[in-house]
């Protein structure tokens, strides 16, 4: 760009100055060490709402913002960043994301300083992942995101967390040796570890089948995203975490898997997911009904919110292999949506854990009396959870479903949408039984003394709802950005 | 006129709720009044601007205003846009809703008085109307699935508006579900809409459909698609289990939405895509039979009922089925005609049962009677609500089922002989009703926890002005509103051509000469004989009510249970196939085989992990002793086989 101020760089590092601060500081007091996160994290989504307003929409198919300095030359690998159309909502949704977990842990006494830290780092790492454009600078920021996950859940978890934080980090990792061995593949063939050389790249005969290459790469992205039937990790990881992990769990870490499998798989090797696009639609389909089916059964409020992720993160896999460019622009849309939206369900669910102690739904009851202003954004989340128009959840599916139905490149691509559509109603059921179960009916009188949202978890709250409406009125300030970025992919799928 | 006028109707509710909802909020407990008002101007003014659009639409060419489009959003070769469309259609439903829905809100004033839910009550009010105008202005059918969600929303929250009773909660959910899974399939018309022609704009698929570019069985998956949706939302069979629990909501959200407007919207979406239906036989046909079928099921159901309530719910249904008959023999006027003559007298008969459980407390017509002495204005009008739904000449009801009946008769004989029985059975439930409510001796009212009212004054007595003055306006409509087509005015409206219509017929010529007719005549004398029949056995009780219970007892046993739909879906479907069958296999398979494979991996791996530990225990004898018997192992195998 004309004016380089290493603006990505700052957007990614600024979490880092602040943990370092706080890590520097001999002792520093709770109330310091939350100001100091939040002034991190404010900074941050700052600069990057920024580059949202300075990107250039009529760039087609270009990183903007990009920084390039060499990094391991022996390797020809760079440290290399860059935005385009399919990143910059998953940086916003991040930092905005990464700002208001600072908000919902306002209330953490135990060992603040630790737990702040590994927060700003988790961050950090995510937004690492979003923004490289050199394949070991983005398994690196990958790989790093494990690490304060870990001690996030095993710590400041409840339940079962070590088994849970164990169960995430081994499962991760396992996806991750195959990436690794996918990306070092690719390295010996193509000689460059640059993403955007590598969207389009033309691989002839190599040592390596292609397809055994895309699998290589692609089961890391699907245990992350969860695709059926990878997903057992996250229902357990979700319910043991505390709340601000599980809302950045939820709403940033998850589309990682989905970014990748675009950025990386489908822009590298557009033939082989056309060739697989069938097998993954059908995982997506049955992620979705299945995933809507298991959400009916839980009882746990935590549980129930953990398992509908998995029924709408089958839209996103919808979307992105029905290989056509309304779709894939969809897909991004529901991975930004859901991120707001199932973020914002978890910071709820949190809420009316710290107040009422339980999360079972049998022991809850006619809360809307004692919490009004609960009662009412949770309600808002759950309605833009089932895709109520208004909602961003609204835009987003629809536009995977009339991408999906309309692609001709994938036979049978119909009937999977269509399957897809029928998860609504599967949503619509859980969504409203759970509000019926948490809020309405006759108030329990054990809950008389619990308080409403305080102002701290107003704020953040009302955040997220304002910008649930926000693109789901006008949601053409993120689909024009979107588009950007999708409609080089959709050159190279044909489309 | 100007082009803003549609706009504002639609957001003039709008901003009322926005109003209520952000910015009075602080002054409301106080105030609370205020969110009334501030409702009710905001729906006057859309009223007012409602009549403008259809006197211009008349005065218009082709009674067809331009059309007004802005760019929603852009994605590929998917493009929304939301804008206005404003004919004859349109600026008659708009009519219809800013008309009721003010009328709804001056009678709630009355009715909702003392609720501490008082201004969200109002919100969500403004919210329904702005949705449902929203609804009737959109240029396409991307927009109106928009707001037909919201409206959806609307009746969702206005249904479960006592929260706190479970019936109340249950009701909403289920509401909203059976709804949903109608729109499954208007989604799905929307998307094969857009995959074949690539626009949701109504008037591009006009067009497409005169050129003869959608056609065949694509047009008629489309069309029955609509018509999901449409079943749905105007509860026609077997999408029609919500409606009567809907009740659960305060009665003058029943008049509004869950008679006069929304469960009309699916007629007036069949009606709005009328061109897709009328070039598919075969959807027409489905429409004509579901429409047929719906309205004597519902009549029967409506037979046994004994809270007022319920038999409205019913009789909503049933004629919401003949609306959708008249659709499908007839044309868009037809069914248009009686959706207007109907929300007026609905509305009426609805907001008379308010005024009613106002007075006794209860919905329980066994625990009323006598009440024409103490309620004369409530009696009065209620009964001339009925006298219109049964259609007895001259009243509105009259008119437009005697023009459903002539098409059917045309059309179909076997559905107008459906038509004609329910003719008959629509006199006889209303006036059942009539007589038990208002005639014979008052029974005591109930106690209070029946009613929608936690308080009660002591004995009967007449509803305050502001509840009677739209009783009394709305009777005047369902006398009169009918006479409007006396001419062919309305047909003319619809068929875009008023001049060319009005002149055929003088109106005194057109409302006397109608007796005339062998048909209109026979289906009026079968409605007294209706009358007739529920004044012989609830008053003079010559026949006696128990007797013919107890000789029909399994007939009655069926219809009282509604013909067990409840218990198929809630019993059988949702609770045994899916909940405890299908998604409990589903959470078990996930527990035990897709997450048991994952611990199983992982405690496989671990106990190899403590096998191989054994083999590193340090011990240099050991090491050598494997050593060496690897290397004798090599020998062996290069001595045999090399």
């Amino acid at each position: 760009m004309e004016l380089n101020l290493h603006l990505l760089s700052l957007i990614i590092f600024l979490p880092v100055i602040g943990l370092a601060v706080i890590a520097l500081l001999p002792k520093p007091g709770q109330k310091t060490v939350k100001w100091i996160a939040l002034s991190a994290t404010l900074a941050s989504f700052i600069v990057s709402m920024y580059v949202f307003c300075m990107f250039d929409k009529s760039l087609v198919g270009h990183m903007q913002f990009t920084e390039k300095i060499s990094w391991i030359p022996v390797i020809n690998s760079y440290y290399s960043l860059g935005v385009d159309g399919i990143s910059l909502p998953l940086v916003i949704l991040t930092t905005f994301l990464g700002m208001v977990s600072i908000l919902v842990s306002w209330k953490i006494e135990l060992r603040p300083k630790e737990y702040f830290i590994w927060l700003l780092m988790l961050e950090s790492s995510i937004l690492g992942v979003f923004m490289s454009l050199d394949l070991v600078l983005f398994f690196l920021f990958w790989e790093v995101e494990l690490i304060p996950m870990f001690f996030l859940i095993s710590i400041w978890g409840s339940g079962r967390k070590e088994y849970a934080a164990y169960k995430y980090l081994i499962y991760t990792l396992t996806g991750s040796a195959f990436m690794l061995a996918g990306i070092l593949c690719t390295y010996f063939i193509t000689g460059t570890f640059d993403i955007t050389a590598l969207a389009g790249i033309q691989i002839g005969a190599t040592f390596i089948p292609l397809e055994l290459l895309f699998f290589l790469l692609i089961i890391g992205f699907c245990i992350k995203l969860p695709v059926f039937p990878f997903h057992t990790w996250l229902p357990d990881a979700h319910t043991n975490a505390p709340t601000a992990a599980s809302v950045i769990l939820a709403g940033a870490l998850l589309k990682m898997g989905g970014y990748g499998i675009i950025r990386v798989c489908v822009s590298m090797m557009p033939q082989v997911a056309a060739q697989y696009a069938p097998v993954m639609c059908i995982l997506a389909v049955v992620g979705i009904i299945y995933g809507a089916g298991v959400t009916l059964r839980q009882t746990d409020l935590k549980r129930l919110i953990a398992y509908s992720s998995v029924s709408h993160m089958g839209y996103v896999l919808l979307g992105i292999f029905a290989l056509n460019q309304v779709a894939l622009a969809g897909a991004v849309m529901q991975m930004f949506s859901h991120g707001i939206i199932t973020g914002l369900l978890f910071a709820m669910v949190g809420l009316v854990y710290d107040k009422t102690h339980t999360r079972d739904l049998n022991n809850l009851r006619g809360l809307a009396r004692q919490m009004p202003v609960i009662a009412v954004v949770f309600s808002i989340a759950g309605l833009a959870s089932l895709g109520l128009p208004g909602t961003v959840g609204f835009v987003a599916e629809f536009i995977v479903f009339n991408g999906a139905f309309s692609s001709t490149t994938i036979p049978g691509m119909q009937v999977y949408a269509l399957i897809g559509v029928l998860g609504i109603v599967l949503t619509s059921g859980y969504i409203l039984w759970m509000l019926q179960r948490v809020f309405y009916e006759y108030p329990l009188e054990k809950y008389n003394h619990v308080g409403d949202a305080d102002l701290v978890e107003k704020v953040s709250t009302f955040a997220f709802v304002a910008i649930i409406m926000l693109f789901g009125i006008y949601p053409a300030i993120m689909t024009d950005i979107i588009n950007t970025g999708i409609m080089p992919i959709a050159r190279l799928i044909g489309m | 006129m100007p082009m803003q006028v549609p706009w504002l109707i639609f957001l003039l509710p709008f901003l009322s709720f926005l109003m209520i909802g952000l910015v009075l909020r602080p002054f409301l407990p106080r105030y609370p009044r205020l969110a009334g008002y501030v409702t009710i101007g905001a729906v006057g003014i859309s009223c007012a601007l409602s009549f403008w659009v259809l006197g211009a639409v008349i005065s218009s060419p082709g009674h067809m205003l331009p059309v007004d489009d802005i760019r929603w959003a852009v994605v590929g070769n998917l493009e929304m846009h939301i804008g206005v469309m404003v004919d004859s259609l349109t600026a008659v439903m708009v009519v219809v809703v800013t008309f009721i829905s003010l009328m709804v809100q001056i009678y709630s004033q009355g009715y909702m008085k003392g609720d501490p839910g008082y201004m969200r009550y109002y919100a969500f009010m403004s919210l329904f109307t702005a949705c449902m105008l929203g609804l009737v202005l959109a240029n396409n059918i991307l927009f109106m699935f928009v707001f037909w969600e919201g409206v959806g929303l609307g009746s969702y929250l206005l249904i479960g508006f006592w929260f706190h009773k479970p019936s109340a909660a249950n009701a909403a959910k289920k509401a909203f579900i059976v709804t949903r899974f109608g729109d499954l399939g208007f989604l799905a018309a929307i998307l094969i809409l857009f995959a074949t022609t690539g626009t949701f704009d109504t008037g591009e698929i006009y067009k497409l459909v005169a050129a003869g570019t959608l056609t065949g069985t694509t047009l008629t998956w489309v069309a029955i698609g609509i018509f999901a949706g449409a079943c749905g939302k105007s509860a026609q069979f077997p999408l029609h289990v919500w409606l009567p629990d809907a009740m659960e909501g305060p009665t003058p959200v029943s008049a509004l939405i869950h008679a006069a407007t929304m469960v009309a919207a699916g007629v007036f979406l069949v009606a709005r895509f009328y061109p897709i239906f009328s070039h598919s036989p075969e959807a027409m046909l489905v429409v004509a039979v579901i429409g047929a079928f719906t309205a004597i099921f519902a009549a029967s159901i409506g037979f046994v009922m004994n809270d007022i309530k319920r038999v409205l719910a019913y009789s909503t249904i049933s004629q919401l089925g003949y609306m959708m008959l008249g659709l499908g023999v007839g044309g868009v006027a037809i069914g248009i005609f009686h959706l207007f003559n109907h929300a007026f007298f609905k509305a009426l008969l609805f907001l008379g049962a308010g005024s009613v459980n106002h007075s006794s407390g209860t919905f329980d017509m066994r625990l009323m009677g006598g009440l024409r002495k103490s309620m004369p204005w409530t009696y009065i009008t209620f009964v001339i609500g009925s006298l219109s739904l049964a259609g007895i000449w001259p009243l509105a009801g009259f008119w437009s089922k005697d023009e459903i009946l002539m098409n059917a008769f045309s059309n179909n004989p076997t559905l107008f002989v459906l038509a004609l029985i329910t003719v008959f059975m629509t006199a006889f439930y209303m006036f059942r009703a009539v007589f038990m409510t208002f005639h014979g001796e008052y029974k005591g009212g109930a106690p209070s926890e029946h009613g929608d009212h936690d308080e009660h004054p002591q004995g009967p007595h007449e509803s305050p002005a502001v509840m009677v003055v739209p009783l009394v306006i709305l009777a005047v409509m369902a006398v009169c509103s009918g006479w409007i087509n006396v001419t062919g005015f309305f047909n003319g409206l619809f068929e875009g051509d008023v001049e060319g219509a009005v002149h055929k017929i003088g109106f005194l010529e057109g409302f006397f000469g109608t007796l005339t007719h062998p048909l209109p005549l026979a289906s009026l004398l079968i409605a007294l004989a209706g009358i007739f029949l529920a004044f012989a056995i609830y008053i003079k009780k010559w026949i006696s009510a128990e007797k013919i219970t107890n000789a029909v007892r399994p007939l009655y046993t069926l219809l009282s249970h509604k013909y067990y739909m409840d218990d198929l879906y809630e019993n059988v479907i949702v609770k045994t196939f899916l909940y405890n069958g299908l998604f409990k296999l589903f959470a078990m398979f996930d527990t035990s085989v897709v997450d048991g494979t994952v611990n199983g991996t992982a405690s496989a791996a671990s106990s190899a992990g403590s096998a191989l530990k054994k083999l590193q225990n340090g011990q240099t004898q050991v090491y050598a002793f494997t050593i060496a018997l690897g290397v004798v192992a090599i020998a062996v195998v290069v001595y045999l086989f090399g």
